[in-house]
């Protein structure tokens, strides 16, 4: 009946082995990883307090990060003054729609750059890495006056548009996406299906397709995201018409002074931080659900589909 | 000989075929390439050597030349301190950028319990970023590192540095979360690439007597040049079209204003354009230029 514990055992507890990093190494590590995650998640929770805060709570020098009591005032005021139904829609549609012709019009030039062979290929390759380091500022103004002539100015069409030609937002990447995913696809099944017959075509939709479901999924959401947050472009092509999300953040104040004008509220309704920062919040949150139901996408999109491998 | 032209023939034949079929796969991007980037930018560059104005019939242009060009880079001070302050904050912040994502993916690489938890803590910035949402939290003060501003050990600092030091360190202590939040995509190119470095490698070396030190610098570091050329370029380019970089913004400005218009708004894109390149083109060069002498 041996109970004691050698110093070899001592040793490996802390220092580490062979298969464990050990008790002292574990500590440095978590701590650290801990203290970076908390910079990190910092204005995120500066922002959720912030935004539960009442007037007395703000000015109350003693509350920093607990709010005394629990208090939602904020929130109904910057849902006011979003006008959150419709800006949500706005923004929902503003993005999926485009997202999804950019994803399906993005598959078909990658497939066409990974599955054919034809003079000007590398050309195209520079010119597609082009689209992704030319700035908007440098292109925004004759389309800003082609959509005004053509009468979509302030219409979603104004966004689908580039989307139809492979020319939305950040499209070169999607693009590559696609074409490290149908290079690293074995042929053999879609050589078989031509000597059956198949066209080019069938061969894309029926079998490519299907077997890039995962880069598919990928494209779709990361698409979802940057258009959701793109507000450049947004601002300029939808001003006028369609209010997306961001838009209204950006507008908050004067959006603000509108529905509770200064003059006529009392000083307790007067805007302050804790609701801008209830909009700030309001504004992200469908990202962060988002987020939190296909976490294991986002997180393992580059090992997916390969990107890096260029 | 007759086989092996028939054969030809065919190959060739074969050959056609598939670069037709090619075409008409991405025939859709060479037109949407030619309508929405390479016109615009054409068109936009004219713009920059007149004098434009929009009236009610239509828009009238009057030939400048060079004139736009030659008021930005030695008219408008304004716009010179802005170009010559987005180098700097380039150059100070890929550099963080490069060195941060390379730690985190580092320690994400081990093998610890909560990795996925880690892992999705440093994504999230990059679902929820944009302009709007930044330029809130920036208001709040809530992007600056946390106390560090607000000790007057550092203000004094600060204030003692001389100026050329003095705007970069500022930008630094101000938006040091933000430049930490631009790391998301990259924190994972890297991880991804340590991923795919040959474990035996690193056996090998152990059984030679390397210590986990000199195999980092000796097998990690090299291994991962390119990435780290793809990570500075990718974050150059991100952190340059970020809607509230305050040249865009400038430049935003300009277009509507009166003492500027579409002209002289486009001289300033293609100027912050021809700055862009160049950057990507130095760090590119400095990047690679170190990875060869390593080897």
């Amino acid at each position: 009946m041996k109970t004691f514990i050698t110093i070899d055992q001592i040793k490996s507890f802390l220092f580490g082995s062979r298969t464990s990093y050990g008790l002292i190494f574990n500590t440095i590590l978590y701590s650290l990883l801990a203290a970076i995650g908390f910079v990190y998640l910092y204005p995120l929770l500066f922002m959720f307090v912030t935004s539960l805060k009442d007037m007395s709570d703000l000015l109350n020098p003693m509350v920093q990060w607990i709010p005394t009591h629990l208090y939602l005032g904020n929130y109904i005021k910057a849902y006011n003054v979003l006008n959150y139904p419709r800006t949500l829609m706005a923004s929902l549609s503003v993005s999926l729609i485009p997202s999804l012709i950019q994803t399906a019009v993005c598959a078909l030039i990658g497939y066409g750059l990974a599955r054919y062979r034809f003079w000007g290929k590398k050309l195209l390759f520079a010119l597609i890495l082009a689209t992704f380091i030319i700035p908007a500022q440098n292109t925004f103004i004759p389309q800003l006056l082609a959509y005004r002539d053509l009468g979509i100015l302030g219409h979603i069409n104004a966004i689908i548009l580039p989307a139809i030609f492979g020319q939305g937002y950040k499209s070169a990447i999607f693009i590559l996406i696609f074409y490290q995913t149908f290079l690293s696809m074995p042929k053999v099944l879609e050589e078989a299906a031509r000597l059956d017959g198949a066209s080019d075509l069938k061969i894309f939709i029926q079998i490519a397709v299907p077997a890039a479901v995962p880069s598919i999924i990928v494209s779709l959401i990361f698409s979802v995201v940057w258009y959701w947050n793109e507000t450049f472009l947004t601002n300029i092509f939808l001003e006028g018409g369609v209010k997306t999300l961001p838009m209204q953040l950006a507008k908050f104040v004067q959006a603000y002074e509108n529905l509770y004008p200064p003059g006529v509220v009392n000083i307790a309704d007067r805007l302050n931080e804790a609701v801008k920062m209830s909009g700030t919040f309001l504004n992200i949150l469908p990202l962060l659900v988002m987020y939190f139901i296909l976490q294991k996408w986002f997180v393992e999109s580059i090992e997916r589909t390969g990107i890096t491998g260029e | 000989m007759k086989i092996n032209r028939a054969y030809g023939g065919i190959e060739m034949k074969h050959r056609t075929r598939e670069a037709l079929y090619g075409y008409g796969f991405v025939m859709l991007w060479i037109i949407g390439f030619g309508l929405f980037t390479a016109i615009p930018l054409i068109q936009t560059f004219l713009y920059s050597l007149n004098k434009v104005t929009v009236k009610a019939t239509g828009i009238e242009q009057v030939f400048i030349r060079w004139d736009n060009y030659r008021r930005a880079l030695f008219a408008d001070a304004a716009f010179v301190e802005l170009l010559v302050e987005y180098v700097i904050e380039m150059l100070a912040s890929v550099p963080i950028i490069i060195i941060f994502s390379l730690i985190i993916a580092l320690f994400l690489n081990l093998r610890f319990r909560f990795k996925g938890v880690f892992r999705t803590i440093f994504f999230l910035p990059v679902v929820i970023t944009s302009g709007p949402v930044i330029q809130e939290l920036t208001a709040q003060g809530a992007t600056s590192a946390p106390g560090l501003q607000n000790l007057t050990s550092v203000a004094n600092f600060v204030a003692e540095l001389p100026k050329y030091l003095r705007s970069p360190v500022e930008y630094l202590l101000t938006s040091f979360i933000l430049i930490l939040w631009f790391s998301g995509v990259q924190i994972l190119i890297y991880l991804s690439s340590l991923q795919k470095i040959d474990k035996s490698i690193y056996e090998a070396a152990a059984i030679d007597g390397a210590s986990a030190w000199e195999s980092f610098w000796k097998i990690t570091l090299p291994s991962l040049s390119t990435t780290t050329t793809i990570i500075a370029i990718y974050s150059i380019i991100t952190l340059s079209h970020f809607s509230e970089n305050k040249l865009i913004r400038y430049i935003y400005l300009q277009t509507y204003s009166v003492e500027g218009g579409f002209g002289y708004a486009s001289a300033l894109s293609f100027l912050y354009f021809a700055v862009l390149v160049l950057l990507l083109l130095i760090v590119y060069l400095a990047l690679n230029f170190r990875a060869r002498r390593s080897y």
